[in-house]
C-alpha cells in the first residue's frame, strides 16, 4: 500500500481543489483530510457519515476552590501562565502537562481528559474517506492527524486498496510532521510567488529530513511565469520531479462554488481537464510513488 | 494597540494585509510575522536585519550517575518524552513541552537542563517600522513557544500589527491571543467561509473584537456578506480580484509602493479599526 500526501507549506495554493480532482480520477484508493485544523475537503465531496468518534486528547487542570487552600506550590511549578494568581486555571493557556497536578499537596485540581474533536468515517461518491473536526482552539491537532492516518491505513488493508490519497495541513509543523512522516511521497503544490518559492523551499527541507521523497506541482503558474522557470530551476537542480504546471483557471473556484470537483464540472476547460488527468497519471507512474527512489541521493535544498 | 491579522483559511492574503497596513499608518508601528512556521512578510517589507538569535527551551539532561532509574520523571510527563528502560532513562526531547515537572519530581536531583533549538528571531528597520520575526527550524513541531518569543518584543504603548499563522489551532490561538483586535482576512469561496466561520468562533472563544477584509471580493459567491451581517462582524476593506495585484504580490512587492492609490486606502483601514474598537468599548 502506498500513501501520496498533499501539502504546500503556503496556504492556500490549491491543495484541497487538486486533492479532490485526484480523487475523482483514481480508483481503489481511501482519502484522508488531514488538515484538522480548518477541513474543507469534505465540502467539495459531501461524504456520507458511518462512523463518528470522539476525539480524546490532553487533559486540562481544573483548581477545586472549595479544596484549594492558596499555598501556592502550584504557582511555583507553573511554567505557561496558565494559573492566574487567584489559583484559577485558562483552559487556553493550559498546556496539559499536569505538573500542578502532581505536587499539589491538597489534591485540589482535577484533570479531565477533554473531547477535543471529533473523527469520521465516511463514504464518498469516490471512495471510502477518513477525516476530522478538531474543536475550536485545541491542542493536539497531530495526534488526531497521526490517529485518522492509521485509520485510512486499516480501511485500505482491510478492503484491499492501494493508494491512501492525504489532503495535508499547511505549514511545517506538528500537524504537517504528523501528515507526512511514513507517507510513501509528497506532493508539493506550489504558486509562483516569492512566498511560495520561499514556502516549498522550507516544506520540501522538512519532507527530506523525514526521507519522504517529493514530487512538486506548479500551480497558476502563468500569474508569474518568471517566477514559474526560477522554481523550476530550483526543483530541478534539488533533483525533484515536476509532474506538471497548471495555469490559472477560475473553473476550481467555480466548480468549488458548486460543491464539486473540478474533475466533474461540466464547464471546465477540456485542456485543463486533461492536464490535470495526465498530472496524476505521471503522480501514480512516478519513480517517487513507485518506490524506485533511492533515499540516500537526496540532498537538501535550504537549510 | 495590538492588530493580529488572521484568517482561518491559508493563502487568503494574511501577509499582503498585514505588511501593506504596517507601511500606510502614519505613525511608529512594529510588525511582527508570528507565522513562524512560513514567515514571508520580510520578503515584501525588505527590512535591514541587525539581529538574529538562535531560540532554545528546556529539554531534560539525566545524569547517569545521580540518576537511580526509580521512574518518576517518565511517570510525570504526559507528553512520553521520558522512557524507563530498566534502570536507564531515555529522553525524546522532540516530544518536550518544556513544564520542567521531571526536573521537578526527581527526588534524586538528577535532572538537568539541555536544550532544544526551537528556531530563530530575527528583527530590523525598515522606513520606521521595527520587523521582528520567527522562523522555525525545520523538524521542529512546536510553534507556540516561538511565536511567544516573537510577541515578547512589544512593549507598552506600542502600535504592534501581527501577521499570524492560518488556522484555529494552538498556533493561531498564541498569535490572537491578548490582541486588541483580530482583523479576519478572507476570500468569499466556500473554503474561505467555512474556514472564517472556524477562525471567528476561536475568536469569540478569546472574545476580541474583530473585522473582516474580504480578498478577491468578486471571485466565489454571496455568502460571505450574509455570513458577516448575520454575525454582526464589520466589513472593514474588500480587495477585488485584479490580476496586476496578483503579479505584485508574486514578485514580492507592496501593494501601497507599486499602486499608489492603495495606500490611503490601507491607512483608512486603520482608522477604521480603530473606530470599530472605540465602539465597542462604548458600548461595552
Amino acid at each position: 500500500m502506498k500513501e501520496i500526501v498533499i501539502i504546500s507549506g503556503k496556504g492556500g495554493t490549491g491543495k484541497t481543489s487538486l486533492t479532490a480532482a485526484f480523487a475523482a480520477l483514481s480508483s481503489n484508493h481511501v482519502l484522508c483530510d488531514a488538515d484538522v485544523d480548518a477541513a474543507d475537503l469534505h465540502l467539495l465531496l459531501a461524504p456520507k457519515i458511518k462512523q463518528q468518534t470522539d476525539f480524546i486528547g490532553g487533559s486540562i487542570a481544573s483548581i477545586r476552590p472549595a479544596d484549594c487552600t492558596r499555598c501556592g506550590i502550584c504557582i511555583e511549578h507553573r511554567r505557561f501562565s496558565a494559573i492566574s494568581d487567584d489559583f484559577v486555571v485558562n483552559p487556553i493557556d493550559c498546556e496539559g502537562c499536569g505538573v500542578c497536578v502532581t505536587f499539589c499537596p491538597e489534591q485540589a485540581i482535577d484533570f479531565p481528559p477533554q473531547k477535543c474533536g471529533e473523527w469520521y468515517i465516511s463514504d464518498t461518491r469516490f471512495g471510502p474517506m477518513v477525516h476530522a473536526r478538531l474543536g475550536i482552539a485545541e491542542e493536539n491537532s497531530g495526534k488526531l492527524v497521526s490517529l485518522i492516518r492509521k485509520q485510512a491505513r486499516d480501511i485500505a488493508e482491510d478492503n484491499g486498496r492501494e493508494l491512501i490519497i492525504t489532503d495535508g495541513p499547511p505549514g511545517i509543523g506538528c500537524p504537517v510532521i504528523a501528515s507526512i512522516t511514513g507517507a510513501t511521497a509528497v506532493l508539493v503544490i506550489v504558486e509562483p510567488s516569492v512566498s511560495g518559492l520561499h514556502d516549498m523551499q522550507r516544506v520540501v527541507d522538512l519532507a527530506r529530513h523525514f526521507r519522504i521523497p517529493v514530487l512538486i506541482c506548479i500551480n497558476k503558474f502563468d500569474l508569474n511565469p518568471d517566477m514559474s522557470a526560477t522554481i523550476t530551476t530550483k526543483a530541478e537542480q534539488a533533483g525533484l520531479q515536476i509532474v506538471g504546471r497548471i495555469p490559472f483557471n477560475p473553473a476550481f473556484t467555480k466548480a468549488m462554488v458548486e460543491g464539486i470537483t473540478l474533475t466533474e464540472y461540466r464547464q471546465a476547460d477540456p485542456d485543463l481537464l486533461t492536464l490535470v488527468s495526465t498530472i496524476w497519471q505521471t503522480i501514480v507512474q512516478s519513480d517517487a510513488l513507485q518506490k524506485k527512489q533511492a533515499e540516500s541521493i537526496l540532498p537538501i535544498i535550504n537549510t | 494597540m495590538i492588530i493580529s491579522v488572521a484568517s482561518g483559511k491559508g493563502g487568503t492574503g494574511k501577509t499582503t494585509v498585514s505588511t501593506n497596513l504596517a507601511v500606510s499608518i502614519d505613525r511608529e508601528v512594529k510588525l511582527f510575522d508570528c507565522d513562524v512556521e512560513e514567515p514571508n512578510a520580510h520578503l515584501f517589507l525588505n527590512p535591514e536585519f541587525e539581529n538574529s538569535t538562535p531560540v532554545f527551551t528546556f529539554v531534560p539532561k539525566i545524569d547517569a550517575d545521580r540518576c537511580n532509574g526509580c521512574g518518576k520523571c517518565a511517570e510525570i510527563c504526559r507528553f512520553n518524552a521520558l522512557a524507563v528502560l530498566g534502570k536507564k532513562v531515555l529522553v525524546f526531547p522532540e516530544l518536550c513541552h518544556s513544564c520542567e515537572g521531571c526536573r521537578d519530581i526527581c527526588p534524586e536531583d538528577a535532572v538537568g537542563e539541555d536544550a532544544r533549538e526551537l528556531g530563530v528571531i530575527d528583527s530590523g528597520h525598515r522606513n520606521g517600522i521595527f520587523f521582528v520575526q520567527g522562523c522555525m527550524r525545520i523538524g521542529e513541531a512546536m510553534s507556540p513557544p516561538l511565536i511567544r518569543h516573537v510577541r515578547s518584543h512589544a512593549r507598552p504603548g506600542d502600535l504592534v500589527i501581527i501577521d499570524a499563522p492560518p488556522g484555529t489551532s494552538c498556533p493561531a490561538i498564541n498569535a490572537m491571543k491578548g490582541t486588541d483586535f483580530v482583523l479576519m482576512v478572507t476570500e468569499p469561496t466556500p473554503f474561505g467561509l467555512h474556514d472564517l466561520k472556524l477562525a471567528v468562533e476561536a475568536v469569540k472563544v478569546l472574545d476580541i473584537p474583530c473585522g473582516l477584509v474580504v480578498n478577491r471580493s468578486d471571485i466565489g459567491d454571496r455568502h460571505l456578506w450574509d455570513y458577516a451581517e448575520q454575525e454582526g462582524l464589520p466589513i472593514l476593506l474588500e480587495i477585488p480580484f485584479d490580476r496586476s495585484i496578483a503579479e505584485v504580490y508574486s514578485r514580492g512587492q507592496l501593494l501601497v509602493e507599486e499602486i499608489p492609490s492603495w495606500r490611503p486606502i490601507f491607512a483608512r483601514l486603520y482608522d477604521a479599526i480603530v473606530d470599530t474598537i472605540e465602539t465597542r468599548r462604548s458600548i461595552q
